[in-house]
């Protein structure tokens, strides 16, 4: 009791020296030196946590292994690749991405944020859990084309990996489960709830929304939040928005779960740092947030699965929007834009 | 001569009685002992051999060749008479015909008794389909775990075989690759069994011996039972939400797995 009485003390009179010579200095909390051990006010229970305790060591792992291409087959492309921390994660610009050789994938590479509260990964939910997301894109011969078992040998070859893989996980071969652990320490740490809407959501300062901003929120919330629910503005569902009749190209989470039901459905993508995320759809087939607008407007085309939100009565599709109520949406949508996680230089790569 | 036999016999048994009374928790009678299951696969009456030189015939009369077979046995349970159950903790196992090494594995601290019933999953529990990184029989990296649709391989045959379609013109016949697996409904491929012991056999475990169980499991019943597969037809299957790996399954629920005999010491 004493001694741990003792250890506070000396770190009370750490931190007061600190702040004594750093008087500029942001002082946080022990467990704010990586980021997204929090979780957000406004934010329910996360799905996922860490069976280990994230540590400065720990997260900076993490990032090492998500910002190094030797995770590919030639040591051409990253995780960091196709996800660009100023575009939330997502790949800027890319309809589609390209692997290794220039291949180029078939789907629009997913903003990576708040996968903590995620119950199933990728367009078609195939991933079941945080962990094993990279393994997906390590194993897709679009994509990073490599094994599991290649990429452990290419680590156990770096004296350095295995130095900082035995500090956080204990002396031996580094392991597949330590290796996905390690990365998750990562990705688990992306979390957005800084943006001006968080800041309004949790009545802190900096958190206020103009009346065009506010009309735009409560549209969303009352013609978007059935799927785009909560403050994470995804319910985590599989939905037919009305993007084709058929799904010849990619029929979604039926190819997944082998249930005709599920023909054309995709994951229900999160609201936030909409702005930054272009182009739009598991296919990317818009470019604006506008384009985005008028499809649910006037642009949903009738299937069997087709979600039944998206069927007003009288046997209109869509939602209808009128071009103020667009504008208004389009509004609030950049207040979902998280500055400071764009921003934060403990998620970039470090030179 | 034989009433000094029994006299010993009675001397002994009252001696055994007398230990037993006055030390219960002894370390003489251990609580616990151990139980071997070794996996022989074969082809019908056949060893099995990778890449063998000549081929095998399926209950159908199709030829083939083996190059590849694993699959998993998880989470083992024991039985007694009287409805009794022991589960193995932590129970995930890989047998690889190509690794002589993972064709048998030990139970241990199985409580002693006398057992009437194995059972076991060919495969792995949907809870472990999607716990996230393992180690061991089920880390992810051991040639039998889906990406894409993330999830264990349960069974995987690969060979060739004449009758399937050979579009390379291989030397062997065009290739066989059944992976089987998948743990949701309506393609869940998760088969339990409890291949049943031999006649008047019981499986006695004490703290002395350690019987070894060994079962014969028969390749050929992945393609005979209730869904007969001819390669000319069925060469292959390749993912999780497949309705041909459900069948193959059930044909490898059905009769795949025979206790062909314990060695009681």
């Amino acid at each position: 009791m004493i001694r741990k009485a003792t250890g506070w003390l000396a770190v009370a009179l750490a931190a007061l020296l600190s702040a004594a010579c750093h008087p500029d200095r942001d002082v946080r909390p022990a467990d704010e030196e990586v980021p997204g051990t929090v979780v957000p006010g406004n934010f329910p229970a996360p799905v996922y946590t860490p069976p280990i305790a994230t540590t400065p060591a720990s997260f900076a792992l993490g990032r090492q292994l998500f910002y190094d291409a030797r995770l590919s087959r030639d040591g051409s492309v990253s995780c960091g690749s196709c996800h660009q921390q100023f575009a939330a994660f997502a790949h800027a610009g890319h309809t589609l991405s390209h692997g290794i050789d220039g291949r180029l994938g078939t789907r629009n590479a997913p903003a990576l944020q708040n996968l903590r509260w995620g119950r199933s990964f990728m367009w078609d939910g195939g991933v079941s859990n945080l962990e094993i997301i990279p393994l997906a894109p390590i194993n897709n011969p679009l994509e990073m084309d490599e094994t599991l078992e290649n990429v452990l040998r290419k680590l156990n070859a770096d004296a350095g990996y295995r130095q900082r893989f035995a500090a956080v996980y204990g002396e031996g071969p580094i392991n597949a489960q330590q290796f996905l652990r390690a990365l998750a320490q990562f990705t688990a740490a992306l979390t957005s709830a800084n943006s001006r809407y968080d800041h309004y959501a949790r009545g802190e300062a900096g958190g206020t929304l103009t009346t065009d901003e506010l009309r735009g929120l409560a549209l969303v919330r009352q013609r978007c939040s059935g799927c785009h629910a909560t403050d994470l503005f995804t319910d985590e569902t599989y939905r037919n928005n009305g993007l084709n009749r058929t799904f010849a190209a990619d029929s979604g989470r039926v190819h997944i779960t082998g249930r005709p039901a599920e023909r054309g459905l995709f994951k229900v993508p999160s609201l936030r740092n909409v702005a930054l995320t272009a182009p739009y759809m598991h296919d990317g087939r818009f470019q604006t947030l506008a384009e985005v607008l008028a499809h649910y407007d006037h642009g949903v085309q009738d299937s069997p699965t087709l979600d039944a939100q998206l069927r007003q009565p009288g046997g209109r599709l869509g939602i209808p929007l009128t071009a103020q109520e667009q504008a208004d949406i389009q509004a609030f949508l950049l207040t979902l834009t998280d500055h400071d996680f764009i921003n934060d230089k403990r998620l970039a790569e470090r030179q | 001569m034989k009433f000094p036999k029994l006299t010993t016999l009675l001397f002994s048994l009252a001696t055994a009685s007398l230990l037993f009374a006055s030390c219960d928790d002894d370390e003489d009678q251990p609580a616990t002992g151990s139980v071997d299951l070794e996996f022989e696969n074969v082809v019908g009456n056949q060893a099995l051999t990778l890449n063998a030189s000549t081929y095998y015939t399926t209950e159908a009369g199709d030829q083939f060749k083996v190059s590849k077979f694993n699959y998993f046995i998880s989470n083992v349970k024991l039985t007694k008479s009287n409805g009794t159950t022991w589960a193995e903790p932590e129970s995930y196992h890989l047998v690889k015909q190509a690794e002589e090494n993972t064709h048998s594995f030990t139970l241990k601290d199985v409580p002693t008794g006398d057992y009437t019933q194995l059972t076991f999953t060919i495969g792995v529990d949907s809870t472990r389909n999607v716990s996230g990184a393992q180690t061991g029989a089920l880390a992810q990296n051991n040639d039998m775990y889906w990406s894409w649709s993330s999830g264990y391989i349960f069974l995987k045959m690969e060979g060739s075989s004449p009758q399937a379609a050979n579009p390379g013109n291989l030397p062997n016949g065009g290739p066989l690759q059944f992976h089987i697996g998948g743990f949701r409904k309506p393609n869940n491929t998760v088969q339990t069994v409890s291949p049943s012991l031999p006649a008047s056999t019981a499986l006695k475990v004490r703290g002395t011996v350690t019987p070894q169980v060994h079962l014969k499991a028969d390749l050929n019943k992945m393609f005979a039972g209730p869904n007969t597969v001819r390669f000319a037809t069925l060469a292959g299957t390749g993912h999780s939400s497949d309705p041909n790996s459900v069948k193959i399954s059930q044909n490898y629920a059905a009769g795949m797995f025979r206790i062909d005999h314990i060695h009681a010491d």
